[in-house]
């Protein structure tokens, strides 16, 4: 399917829907990995904005990407709470694997068993340096 | 029998979900008792209660089945434990102990009485219901909720609405997810009646997107409520409330009430000036009470029991209860729901078991990243609102999270800068500008140049964010550096030394 398929298959399910715009972007980025460029155009003429009001939406959220990610992303919290539990120890190993992404987030509300991680909708807790190299080898297969 | 395995995400961080399949088909997966050294925790129910089986794996469980409680892996009766012993846990009176997804459990467990006398009692009276319980605003700001039901009931309008923020975004604090993931009908039931109060008949739930877990639930559940007349025609009775499940996309700020209603209606998250209050002119421009998951949950309980029984409980005007989260380096971490007053040194010590590592408690920092830290010598402090205040502290979303003394709060005092500029929202240059600034002006510190000149300029700059920030982003970022200036200046003399040495 082709971009402007998917993402007109995505403006037809929320047709008609107030607020729409930021639950269009979250399905773009879930089906595509990305909100392309090519999106934008499409979602701002269905919702009769323009295209920059799109594009300010699409810049301001960390979870909405303007290119896929090139390996797999592990996302690390590196909060205050999971700094307490150490993860700037820990955090080079991810950083260093050249297999896999690391993107920072600010708390995955893990706070008492950290430091933690999130891949796709998984979560994981309680890693030391065993739980994290195992972490990043099977995200990275 | 019975068997409970969690299905919250904190228990499912750390194996849950392998050991739910390994019990099999009848496994129940309840919401966490807020005990999280001890998660994947297993309960067993049987005659004398249910029995405990504390970080158990998938390999674990059929020798748990067999043995019961000689297997070394036993806590006994979950009840008992001192943990949950010493709580008065309102809010969290059904979280761990019911399946959060069954409505026939929350009815039994006491779910529903709290609409129901709503119902009875009517819109007007309602409200003077949350206004006579002291209930203020769990989210942080701590705002008296039932004069912001007061604001929104008598504005007139042909649509007014009811806005969850659940965009639990403070490290440290994760009371919002649980009762998303294990009671999730508590907060659709609070939602209802926040509702039917104020004359508004549609709700959003925004909750951020780094919660799938609680997404899940609270979708399934609002599935659930509508079909048990918990939302729609609510409860056979000529009131109308429906709602929906609105997920975020990475943004802090989000957590600002303004700026989460200019994110439900598809915009950047930028914060709104205030006036005019959301309770007047919120969503899509109407009548709109937005309040915390904790706030919204408490509702059910007040309206149930009554406002005097909330509000015997509590100290000043603080009422009622407190769901504290213990966090960070702590050894006993987890969910502590209990009557304001405690002091900080009883959660961190006496509950909280001290730090994970053994070592020595250096700093605790509470009310999430724009929160102050304290040192050992401030834990007689009483938990409220008003105490801590006056102490240049805030208690927030009542996170506490714990540092051993291998911190260093120069650096913690330079993340709390780096945080905010991460997610400023731009609007206002106190916030956007002054956290770089600030971040720059730390980084000389810990570099040894001029240190005492970039002292002075942060002290300034902390002032002009705290007074001409817009929302409390920029506005208590000054909170974390100052409190570690003030308590913790050796860490930054060290840096003086480096300058003295050159």
């Amino acid at each position: 399917m082709s971009v402007e398929d998917q993402v007109g298959e995505i403006l037809r399910r929320h047709q008609g829907r107030e607020g729409a715009l930021l639950p269009i972007l979250n399905d773009v980025q879930a089906a595509l990995g990305h909100v392309p460029a090519a999106a934008v155009p499409l979602i701002a003429e269905a919702l009769n904005l323009s295209r920059a009001e799109v594009h300010g939406v699409v810049t301001f959220y960390h979870d909405l990407k303007g290119a896929p990610a090139e390996r797999p992303v592990i996302k690390l919290c590196r909060a205050e709470a999971c700094q307490a539990r150490g993860v700037e120890a820990l955090a080079p190993l991810f950083e260093n694997d050249a297999r896999i992404e690391v993107e920072t987030v600010y708390c995955l509300g893990l706070c008492a068993s950290g430091p933690s991680a999130m891949v796709g909708a998984r979560v994981f807790a309680r890693l030391d340096e065993a739980a994290a190299q195992k972490l990043i080898g099977e995200v990275a297969a | 029998m019975r068997i409970f395995v969690p299905g919250d995400a904190a228990a499912c961080a750390v194996g849950a979900d392998e050991v739910a399949a390994a019990v099999g088909g009848n496994v129940i997966r309840n919401g966490s008792r807020g005990m999280f050294e001890l998660e994947p925790l297993l309960e067993n129910e049987a005659e004398a209660g249910r029995i405990g089986f504390a970080r158990v794996t998938a390999e674990d469980v059929p020798a748990i089945l067999d043995q019961g409680r000689e297997h070394p892996k036993c806590v006994g009766p979950v009840d008992e434990l001192p943990f949950l012993k010493r709580q008065t846990r309102l809010t969290f009176a059904r979280c761990g102990i019911t399946d959060p997804q069954s409505m026939a459990d929350y009815r039994a467990h006491g779910g529903l009485k709290g609409l129901e006398r709503a119902i009875a009692l009517g819109p007007e009276a309602t409200v003077e219901e949350v206004v006579q319980s002291g209930l203020r605003g769990r989210g942080g700001a701590g705002f008296p909720a039932g004069i912001k039901w007061r604001t929104a009931a008598g504005a007139a309008a042909p649509q007014k609405y009811i806005v969850c923020n659940a965009d639990e975004g403070d490290s440290g604090t994760f009371a919002d997810r649980m009762v998303m993931e294990g009671d999730p009908f508590m907060l659709i039931e609070g939602m209802a009646i926040a509702g039917l109060a104020v004359g508004a008949t549609y709700g959003y739930i925004y909750i951020r997107s780094e919660y799938p877990h609680a997404v899940r639930a609270m979708q399934r559940a609002v599935d659930t409520a509508r079909r048990h007349g918990l939302l729609g025609r609510l409860l056979g009775s000529d009131h109308e409330f429906d709602m929906e499940v609105r997920v975020g996309a990475g943004a802090y700020v989000c957590g600002e009430e303004t700026s989460l209603l200019e994110s439900l209606e598809g915009k950047r998250g930028e914060v709104r000036a205030k006036p005019p209050l959301p309770a007047l002119e919120g969503l899509f421009g109407k009548p709109t009470i937005i309040n915390n998951v904790l706030t919204l949950s408490a509702v059910p309980y007040v309206l149930a029991e009554g406002a005097k029984a909330y509000a015997d409980y509590g100290m000043g005007r603080s009422r009622g209860t407190m769901p504290i989260q213990l966090a960070g380096n702590v050894k006993n971490g987890g969910l502590f729901e209990t009557a304001f007053g405690i002091t900080l040194g009883e959660l961190v010590n006496d509950i909280g078991g001290g730090t994970l590592s053994g070592r020595p408690v250096r700093a605790v920092q509470v009310g999430g990243p724009l929160g102050a830290y304290f040192p050992p010598s401030e834990f007689h402090l009483p938990f409220d609102y008003e105490t801590f205040a006056a102490a240049d502290g805030l208690i927030g979303h009542a996170g506490i999270v714990v540092f051993d003394d291998s911190v260093d709060m120069a650096r913690m005092a330079r993340f709390a800068m780096q945080f905010c500029a991460a997610e400023s929202c731009g609007k206002c240059t106190p916030c956007r500008i002054g956290s770089i600034r600030g971040m720059e002006a730390l980084d000389r510190v810990l570099a040894g140049t001029e240190v005492a000149a970039n002292l002075a300029l942060i002290e300034e700059l902390c002032e002009t964010m705290k007074f001409g920030s817009l929302c409390a982003l920029g506005g208590f970022t000054p909170y974390p550096v100052m409190s570690a200036l003030k308590h913790f200046p050796e860490d930054f003399a060290r840096a003086r030394e480096v300058e003295t040495m050159a």
